[in-house]
């Protein structure tokens, strides 16, 4: 019971006033360490603060300090309290070359499960085509289904001028952002508990099944591969990292066989989901050059079998990066 | 039940309260956001004009992806920068916090934002406002996600008692002991009752007045008794007017 309450605010402000100044030094500078002196110093300032604020709580005639109080209190609760990492300086490089790889193997079940749900939608688009060649209005994007593959072959193989001269850097621009929204879109589904995120994959899946059965029944595998292999080997892994991130952060609201609250599952995968997109999105960079400067560009100008050999050491790297960097 | 501000108990025992943004107030914050976004826009796409001397491609491809990195980008950015406030946010005096009081992450902040896009399905954060009003901690989806909650910070203001006339004879005040008493026994949110009635009273009507006095005056006679000589002939406004006295101008 406090009897005095102006003699008692006089006598705690002064600690108030440096628990403030502590809590604002380490919120400007998260880098900075306390030692131990210092550590003791704001433990005992943050417990006799959260102490005068418990007695101030009933008392009526100080809303202000209270308000100021709670939010002393609620600041300095958050720095001591806080277990998590602070580190706030980022190393692209280490990050690119050892966290992005280890926490792609760390959660690679989840990634075979979006390749698993790719792969079903590529089957359903393949059995689709190769049984209901009408199917292809539905399940081909960007026009695929106005024209036979040996036609567009045909075309691409006699075109005298370059139809993406002056704007191959822009068309690649917008190759990058479009792909990178899509898969974003992909992992933000994942809170609708992955339905969304599935549906994504399967969807994706469908069309590039279509399309492929639809050019080798054609005949045009070499094409086909010299097409989308430059840039589909690093595009494809990426849209299924962003569904791995989606799924993810579905696994953290389901919380199938997990006895942790809801928050506390989500605390566990917002980092991996965080370091996948992240990752993702620096991939997608890359297959967006290489799919405009490259993967458009067919016989007699580039031939297919220098485009397939590209593809192949790209997936050769992808696999050895993604399976092999940062191990210890 | 929707709440309008969270509590959060500390392993100490310590119980303090944040104050929950309502989902019309962080629109508010996003249109003013959004307003930022465009004038960014607009400025980058004046900017990056000079590249077309060099190439009208080069000019076109910094323009798509500086649009994407500022849509993207400006609220990973500014939170990040500014510790949970955008610049609406500051503004309207709103900050990004951790959901269990903690101190909030970088993959919070990214994860919230990148959930954004379906948020603000099928336009203008439909999905994200619905998903606020029905939350019981006024959370979009995207605050689900990354375990954050929107809070106000705006600053509390010590109430205006010039309003209430100081200097006016106060009974109650010839009586310390019982004075002390009832400072210790009325609440916050009794005393911030009596002294909004008394700020507002020219806003009622006399009936309403008269009715309202006399109930505040019923609740707070029962938490202390002064003797009568000190009640005597005082109106119930007044002694209200005397309470809110001793409780807030000790």
């Amino acid at each position: 019971m406090i009897i005095d309450l102006h003699r008692f605010i006089a006598a705690e402000r002064p600690c108030w006033t440096e628990l403030e100044k502590m809590v604002g030094r380490l919120e400007a500078e998260p880098n900075a360490t306390l030692d131990l002196e210092n550590i003791q110093r704001f433990h005992e300032l943050y417990e006799r603060t959260s102490a005068g604020l418990a007695k101030l709580t009933t008392f009526s005639s100080e809303p202000a300090t209270r308000r100021y109080l709670e939010n002393l209190v609620a600041r300095a609760y958050g720095e001591i309290h806080e277990t998590r990492d602070k580190r706030r300086r980022i190393f692209p490089l280490k990050w690119f070359t050892k966290t992005f790889p280890q926490t792609f193997r760390r959660r690679i079940r989840v990634f075979y499960l979006s390749l698993a749900i790719t792969l079903a939608g590529s089957a359903f688009g393949g059995g689709a085509t190769a049984f209901d060649p009408e199917s292809r209005h539905i399940t081909m994007p960007f026009g695929h289904d106005q024209l036979r593959p040996s036609e567009r072959v045909k075309q691409e193989e006699t075109r005298k001028t370059d139809r993406l001269a002056g704007h191959r850097t822009s068309f690649s621009a917008s190759l990058m952002t479009h792909n990178i929204q899509v898969s974003i879109f992909t992992l933000a589904l994942g809170i609708t508990c992955g339905i969304g995120t599935i549906l994504m994959l399967f969807y994706n899946g469908i069309a590039l099944g279509a399309i492929a059965v639809d050019y080798v029944a054609d005949g045009q595998t070499s094409f086909l591969l010299g097409w989308l292999m430059p840039h589909g080997v690093i595009e494809i892994p990426a849209i299924l990292i962003a569904g791995q991130a989606g799924l993810l952060l579905a696994s953290g609201i389901i919380g199938w066989g997990k006895r942790m609250s809801l928050a506390r599952r989500l605390r566990e995968v917002s980092p991996d989901v965080v370091n996948l997109s992240f990752g993702f999105a620096l991939l997608l960079v890359w297959a967006g050059l290489v799919e405009a400067f490259l993967s458009q560009y067919h016989e007699p100008v580039v031939p297919y079998e220098a485009k397939i050999v590209f593809g192949t050491v790209e997936l050769i790297w992808l696999v050895l990066f993604l399976g092999k960097s940062g191990r210890r | 039940m929707k709440t309008s501000s969270l509590l959060i108990r500390t392993p100490e025992g310590i119980i303090f309260s944040q104050l929950l943004a309502g989902p019309v107030t962080r629109f508010l914050a996003w249109l003013i956001d959004s307003l930022c976004i465009g004038v960014l826009l607009n400025v980058l796409g004046t900017l990056l004009r000079v590249l077309d001397l060099l190439s009208l491609n080069i000019s076109l491809a910094a323009i798509t992806v500086g649009y994407f990195v500022i849509n993207t980008g400006y609220g990973i950015f500014c939170e990040w920068a500014w510790r949970g406030q955008t610049i609406g946010k500051k503004l309207l005096g709103l900050r990004v916090v951790d959901a269990e009081g903690m101190r909030m992450q970088f993959n919070q902040i990214v994860t919230r934002n990148l959930l954004r896009f379906v948020d603000m399905l099928p336009a203008f954060y439909l999905v994200g406002g619905a998903a606020c009003w029905f939350s019981r901690r006024c959370q979009r989806l995207g605050d689900v996600a990354a375990n954050t909650i929107v809070i106000r910070t705006a600053a509390v203001t010590e109430p205006n008692l010039d309003q209430l006339a100081p200097g006016k004879f106060n009974s109650l005040r010839h009586y310390p002991h019982l004075a002390a008493r009832l400072r210790q026994r009325v609440s916050p949110g009794e005393a911030a009752t009596a002294l909004h009635a008394l700020l507002r009273r020219d806003q009622f009507e006399p009936a309403a007045r008269i009715e309202l006095f006399r109930e505040l005056a019923v609740h707070f006679r029962l938490k202390v008794a002064f003797p009568a000589e000190a009640m005597e002939s005082i109106p119930d406004e007044q002694y209200i007017h005397n309470v809110v006295d001793v409780i807030y101008r000790m």
